[in-house]
């Protein structure tokens, strides 16, 4: 009986075993050994052993993407983290039709990435755009968002809080986890708003936090629609060339999938020694409950 | 630090990745289960019980058996011709809006005529991509419709069908074409691709926007020197020093920032060498920062953003932001839609004064049909691809979208009926021996990218034109260095 329970759970459980096979498991495997090798595509693959990560030492562009994107993380990922607990500390308060409030500041992060571009080529346009509109309505000199290089990496630090909407929902679930007690006993010892919130709320909400800014920092470190959308070719003058775009131009415009596989596994090495590293630098910083 | 206690797992990782799922099934309101909690097991459950043996190895092989024979009906699907009794021959094309739907009426007609080939057309985005993956994958379109610059990086990519002598058994030859477009189409001696449209290019000037002395192409400048000289008398600021209206600007539009060298005398490829910072190159590069520097680079950057899309009223030329602007023979095209009052005028782009040699030089491009390799139907495909380079065919799909034509053989009334009133310029500065193309190599986008990054490099300030050549080529001598030794094999 209980083999044939087994049989049964392998069957249904297959459709998925196959597809992790075939659409996971496999391409990671043969990612590796591409990494390895020169592979145009259409040509069988030869294997060149490290020249491609020795490439990728010396490669001005390669190094130029990463700092790109270094860069990117450094800015969205605080930025965003500030935008999504101040709109989640606004939205935990008790105020009428806060269902409404709620839902209206998560939609934008529903919007898709692509349209999300074209939108904001118009609201940061250096003309017509809403942003220096406003700039011109307090003869205010206005950056050049799009064609600056100086601006065009903060232009999109600041797109990224468009979809901040996500991790607020987290805030806010971890918000409402706070329990009234710690409030009120703090109240008891004479604080104020800004004493509870900074000994109370961000140590209590510390564990969403670093689940927040560590599931940011992957996603940031991977940003690509947006400026591919953008800016394309990392315009201006490769400001907003970033690590995947490299990657994606390196394996389906210049035909080096070989190349492009090895940029790929240096992200996932890169992805986790910062992921180890925000863990281990939040052991002093981040409270759980139970400690 | 006040902090709670209860009883909880040991170690901050354990930690992390429980309050990981804790609160996404709060945020989402999905209920998590314990790991130690208890199910669907049995309570009595132990690993034992329930082995990976042959028996379950055989269920998951039928689920799999399963999704094969699911993929394969689906592929029989997919493979069943679109018309009884016909050979259907699928046909990519880039084309989307009236250009793709001009293709289509020629489709349409080339179908109606036959009882044994069946055209399927879709037009298909990212069709570069699209396509090479396809042709890996062994399933390619029948036909592609791309652009010559592919022809060979496809070609050394072995992405390609070789038409060398299907063309010659079916008639198509070198003698039926303009000697450039021919050889847009030829890579190391071998025929890779047949014509659908192409274009050259020439300067568009408003008449409105240039002083009277200059309001015909027997009288605007023929030099570059010329040239500067009209755009310091008709730009204009603000009283705030804003930009108002740009004579010329080198980054408008902006789409053949790899040609600046070429209407100085430079050349990006020699033979089997890279030759980017040429004499000839930089004084074309010095020149292009030269109007950063008149306008100030910032300025420039700031007007610019304000340019509408090239099929637009907002376009810059149409809009009135620039006198003058280098664009194709389709641009009257545009015009008629967005603009049909304004009044202006086609001529060659300037050369530089001291080489008149460099007169009538025009950059060409050109949409092609190829024959991905691995294509199921060749010979109908090819079929197809020859009645397109039928006179009256190219004709009239060439006057639709507002291009010249690449055939040798031009008819009067193609230039007495088309829509651009330049169609001779035109089709003259494509017969010219001036006329240019990219450079045939098959490393051209990585070429085309790095000379796209010097123009930035120079018209936003970051760089001058000499460090910005010299750096591009260092960095495309190495690359092109691992693609003779990587894709090509020659090293």
């Amino acid at each position: 009986m209980k083999h044939r329970d087994a049989r049964i759970g392998w069957l249904f459980a297959s459709p998925w075993i196959i597809g992790f096979c075939l659409f996971l498991a496999y391409p990671l495997i043969a990612s590796l050994y591409y990494s390895f090798t020169s592979y145009s595509v259409l040509k069988p693959a030869q294997l060149v052993g490290i020249a491609n990560y020795q490439e990728l030492v010396q490669d001005s562009v390669f190094l130029l993407a990463l700092k790109n994107t270094i860069f990117y993380v450094l800015g969205a990922v605080p930025l965003g983290t500030v935008v999504a607990i101040a709109l989640a500390l606004l939205l935990n308060t008790k105020v009428r039709g806060m269902a409404f409030y709620r839902t209206l500041f998560f939609l934008p992060s529903l919007v898709p990435m692509v349209a999300l571009g074209t939108l904001f080529l118009w609201v940061f346009n250096g003309d017509y755009g809403f942003i220096n509109q406003g700039f011109a309505a307090l003869h205010l000199s206005p950056p050049n968002w799009l064609g600056d290089p100086a601006w065009s990496k903060w232009t999109l630090i600041l797109i990224s809080t468009w979809g901040s909407g996500q991790s607020m929902v987290i805030y806010l679930a971890g918000l409402q986890d706070v329990p009234i007690s710690l409030y009120e006993a703090a109240e008891l010892d004479g604080a104020k708003l800004w004493a509870k919130t900074r000994f109370v709320t961000l140590p209590m909400i510390s564990p969403v936090i670093l689940f927040n800014g560590v599931m940011g920092m992957i996603g940031a470190l991977q940003v690509f629609a947006v400026p591919y959308v953008m800016f394309p070719g990392g315009a201006p003058a490769r400001s907003t060339y970033f690590f995947a775009s490299y990657l994606y131009d390196n394996a389906f415009l210049f035909q080096r999938m070989g190349y492009a596989s090895a940029m790929g596994w240096v992200m996932f090495l890169i992805t986790l020694a910062l992921t180890g590293l925000s863990l281990r630098i939040s052991e002093r910083h981040v409270h759980y409950e139970g400690s | 630090m006040t902090v709670l206690t209860s009883g909880c797992p040991a170690t901050t990782d354990s930690h992390f990745f429980g309050w990981a799922s804790n609160i996404y099934s709060r945020a989402y309101s999905v209920r998590i289960p314990e790991a130690n909690e208890d199910l669907l097991l049995p309570t009595n459950y132990r690993r034992a019980d329930y082995p990976l043996n042959r028996a379950t190895i055989a269920a998951v092989l039928v689920g799999a058996v399963v999704v094969a024979i699911a993929l394969q009906q689906s592929e029989n699907a997919v493979k069943r011709p679109a018309v009884p009794n016909k050979v259907t021959v699928v046909y990519w094309e880039k084309w989307t809006g009236s250009e793709g739907e001009e293709m289509r009426k020629v489709v349409d007609a080339f179908n109606r005529t036959q009882n044994r080939i069946f055209v399927r057309y879709l037009s298909i985005s990212g069709i570069n991509d699209k396509t090479m993956l396809a042709t890996a994958g062994g399933n390619p379109p029948d036909v592609a419709g791309l652009w010559a610059e592919q022809v060979t990086q496809f070609a050394d990519a072995n992405a390609l069908t070789d038409l060398t002598e299907v063309a010659k058994q079916n008639g198509v030859a070198q003698s039926n074409y303009i000697a450039s477009y021919w050889d847009m189409l030829t890579y190391k001696d071998r025929l890779w691709a047949l014509p659908s449209t192409p274009a050259s290019t020439a300067l568009h000037v408003r008449r409105d926007l240039v002083p009277p002395e200059y309001r015909s192409p027997e009288t605007f400048p023929r030099t570059i020197e010329g040239l500067d000289a009209l755009v310091a008398k008709v730009s204009k600021k603000d009283a705030s020093g804003k930009l108002q209206l740009a004579g010329f600007l080198p980054s408008e539009p902006g789409w053949w920032n790899w040609a600046w060298g070429y209407w100085f005398g430079g050349k990006l490829v020699d033979g089997n060498k890279l030759t980017i910072n040429t004499p000839e190159n930089l004084r074309a590069y010095e020149w292009v920062g030269s109007y950063a520097k008149r306008f100030g680079s910032q300025e420039v950057q700031n007007f610019q953003s304000g340019f509408g899309g090239f099929a637009s009223p907002q376009d810059a030329f149409m809009s009135g932001k620039v006198s003058t602007v280098l664009q194709g023979v389709y641009k009257s095209n545009y015009i008629k839609i967005y603009k049909p009052e304004l009044d202006w005028f086609a001529t060659p782009f300037p050369h530089p004064a001291n080489r008149p040699d460099l007169a009538n030089r025009s950059v060409l491009g050109m949409d092609v049909l190829m024959i991905p390799h691995g294509a199921k139907h060749v010979p109908e495909a090819f079929e197809f691809i020859k009645y397109v380079q039928r006179q009256d065919v190219m004709e009239a799909l060439c006057m639709a979208h507002g291009k010249n034509s690449p055939l040798a053989k031009v008819s009067d009334y193609f230039l007495a009926h088309h829509s651009n009133k330049f169609i001779k310029l035109f089709d003259q500065l494509a017969r010219s021996p001036g006329a240019f193309a990219a450079p045939k190599i098959g490393m051209i986008a990585q070429i085309t990218q790095e000379m796209g990054n010097v123009f930035q490099e120079i018209n936003t300030g970051q760089k001058p034109a000499k460090a910005a050549l010299q750096d591009a080529q260092v960095r495309l001598d190495s690359e092109w260095d691992t693609y003779q030794t990587q894709i090509l094999g020659e090293k």
